[in-house]
């Protein structure tokens, strides 16, 4: 053993032989190597040459951002905080009505698109589809609709989280639903309920925890969208931002973005540890 | 044949009742003071946020005509022109769209390259140097919180209205959110081919390049592939603040309520979209054979 060890260690011709198809790479591997970056390359060159992206604009640009950066620091309210504060206070409202009544409108839909609890297709597929539509319009561009039709403000901005997060709470409640146990909801059936109470009894005691825990990790994301609905005019705090973007006022910005981080860190923060409350109370559905 | 059912004597049933009334007591009233909370939070929430129903009343069908004027009038008896009418500005839309796909690209391409740069000094098993790591995590924590249209306003301010803004807004998001990924695809790589080049001597670049890069390809491909999908919804996006894309049309559409318009432009932004999920996730399944994903 130990002599063909010496062997292969000493001769590379015979660990070339033993091993050909490790150490030479076939013809199409090599071709592959060369090929998926030559073809990025060109795709790229062709996408910014199609953009009109110019190497003087980056330049310049990127002058032009330094400067903005220096401008930044230190960062100041410029004698706003009330306002700013208050805008902050209306980001987080809006986040927490948006994915509240999200989830209060997506439970019945997400049990209209689960297999389980409804077993007519013609049903099923329209609600899906529907959900695939509403999750198919980006959120801002709701909130812009929403804006159109109540008005400039937070209200515009809580439909529009509303709405949006309904197609995707719809489809991932019906999820739950669907990867739910049928043996507790059969029971509750074959004692004499109805329908209807073993979904209540069977099927929404195992969910609940599911859903509470999704509603949580919307709420955190929502935290972030809601910063920037309110520079389509929907409130919060994304109007004053792109406001101060647009006079230049750059020790501003960089106090909101301040702000901004420290109310996402502190949401994500209060969410994470109430959604580890929640799963530990109930053992088992974690 | 009969078969007896055991009773429990009273009392004991009388106590197990009792228990279970107190349970139910007690979980009721965990019930009502979630509630009761929820309630508050909602009361403070709705008076932050202006809620005021009777304006969502008011303008409810307001809201109902929007989506009934938004539909094109498609008639039988002359088909062919209604569409025509509709998608009147067809092949402008087509360009745009053309570049919204280029935007992301660009993005994500950006965007995965520095990650994956970023994500060997970042991830704990390969790091060099500690305060290395925390300085990358940090700066990736950043770009990922940033929404990028806060990235895109500033970009535009900086360089000008185009889509070399919407392409750095979203390529720094990207670079936030994927450098997160990789890092945790590079922590989770068999050690054995890192030890195995780091013990005949080899430096970083070499221990990067042998021992962990040919395991996690695969991985970042994949994801850099899910980044790409969802950055062609984001780069619809960023032209509503001037950073390039059909977004600018759908913003002047919405904006001056050229209600036609607006549905075409949705439908084809939702068409694009869906074909390009479903050509990535071909690709994805073909990069990651179904039983090797974990």
């Amino acid at each position: 053993m130990s002599a063909l060890r010496e062997l292969l260690a000493g001769d590379p011709a015979v660990v070339l032989t033993r091993h050909r198809s490790l150490l030479v790479k076939s013809r199409q591997r090599q071709a592959a190597q060369i090929g998926v970056p030559a073809a990025f390359m060109c795709l790229t060159m062709f996408a910014v040459w199609w953009l009109g992206i110019s190497s003087a604009q980056i330049g310049s640009g990127l002058r032009e951002l330094v400067k903005f950066a220096a401008l930044m620091l230190p960062p100041s309210t410029g004698g706003h905080l009330r306002l700013f504060a208050h805008a902050m206070g209306e980001t987080l409202a809006i986040a927490f009505l948006g994915t509240l009544s999200a989830a209060v409108l997506a439970l019945p839909l997400g049990l209209f698109a689960a297999k389980n609890t409804t077993p007519s297709l013609a049903l099923r597929f329209a609600i899906r589809r529907l959900l695939d539509t509403i999750r198919g319009i980006d959120t801002l561009i709701w909130a812009l609709v929403f804006v159109g039709v109540v008005g400039l403000g937070p209200f515009a901005g809580i439909l529009a989280i509303a709405v949006s997060d309904t197609g995707s709470f719809g489809k991932l409640f019906s999820e739950a639903i669907e990867a739910a146990r049928a043996h507790e909801r059969e029971s509750v059936i074959a004692c004499g309920g109805t329908q209807w109470m073993g979904i209540r009894f069977g099927l929404l005691p195992q969910v609940l925890p599911v859903i509470a825990s999704l509603v949580l990790y919307f709420f955190e994301s929502n935290t972030r969208s809601a910063t920037i609905i309110g520079i389509v005019g929907a409130g919060g705090i994304g109007l004053q931002l792109s406001e101060q973007i647009r006079t230049y006022d750059f020790d501003q910005v960089s106090f909101i973005i301040l702000l901004i981080l420290a109310a996402v860190a502190s949401i994500d923060w209060a969410s994470g540890r109430l959604r580890a409350a929640m799963i530990g109370r109930r053992p088992g559905t974690a | 044949m009969t078969v007896g059912v055991p009773t429990l004597p009273r009392h004991r049933q009388a106590q197990l009742l009792a228990a279970y009334e107190r349970e139910v007591t007690r979980r009721r009233l965990q019930w009502f003071a979630v509630l009761g909370a929820l309630a508050v939070l909602i009361a403070v929430a709705g008076q932050w946020g202006e809620v005021e129903p009777g304006n969502l009343l008011h303008h409810l069908s307001g809201l109902t005509s929007y989506f009934g004027r938004i539909m094109p009038r498609l008639r039988v008896a002359h088909f062919a022109a209604d569409v025509a009418d509709w998608y009147w500005n067809f092949f402008g839309w087509l360009k745009l769209l053309f570049d919204t796909v280029l935007i992301a690209y660009l993005a994500t391409l950006a965007g995965t390259l520095g990650a994956a740069v970023l994500a060997f000094p970042a991830a704990a098993n390969l790091a060099p140097s500690l305060s290395l790591r925390w300085c990358v995590k940090r700066l990736l924590e950043f770009c990922r919180t940033v929404p990028d249209l806060v990235f895109a306003l500033m970009f535009v301010a900086a360089l000008g209205l185009g889509p070399l803004a919407g392409v750095l807004a979203i390529g720094i998001h990207s670079f936030g959110t994927l450098g997160k990924l990789f890092t945790e695809v590079v922590e989770n790589i068999d050690m054995k081919p890192v030890d195995g080049v780091r013990s005949t001597g080899g430096r970083f670049a070499e221990i990067v390049r042998y021992g962990a890069l040919p395991q996690v390809l695969p991985n970042l491909a994949s994801y850099a592939l899910l980044r790409f999908e969802i950055n062609v919804r984001a780069s619809a996006i960023v032209g509503f603040v001037g950073a390039g894309g059909i977004g600018q049309d759908l913003f002047v559409a919405i904006r001056k309520f050229y209600y036609s318009d607006v549905s075409a432009i949705l439908l084809l932004i939702i068409v694009t979209v869906s074909v390009i999920d479903l050509l990535t996730e071909k690709i994805r399944h073909r990069l990651m054979p179904v039983e090797r994903i974990r």
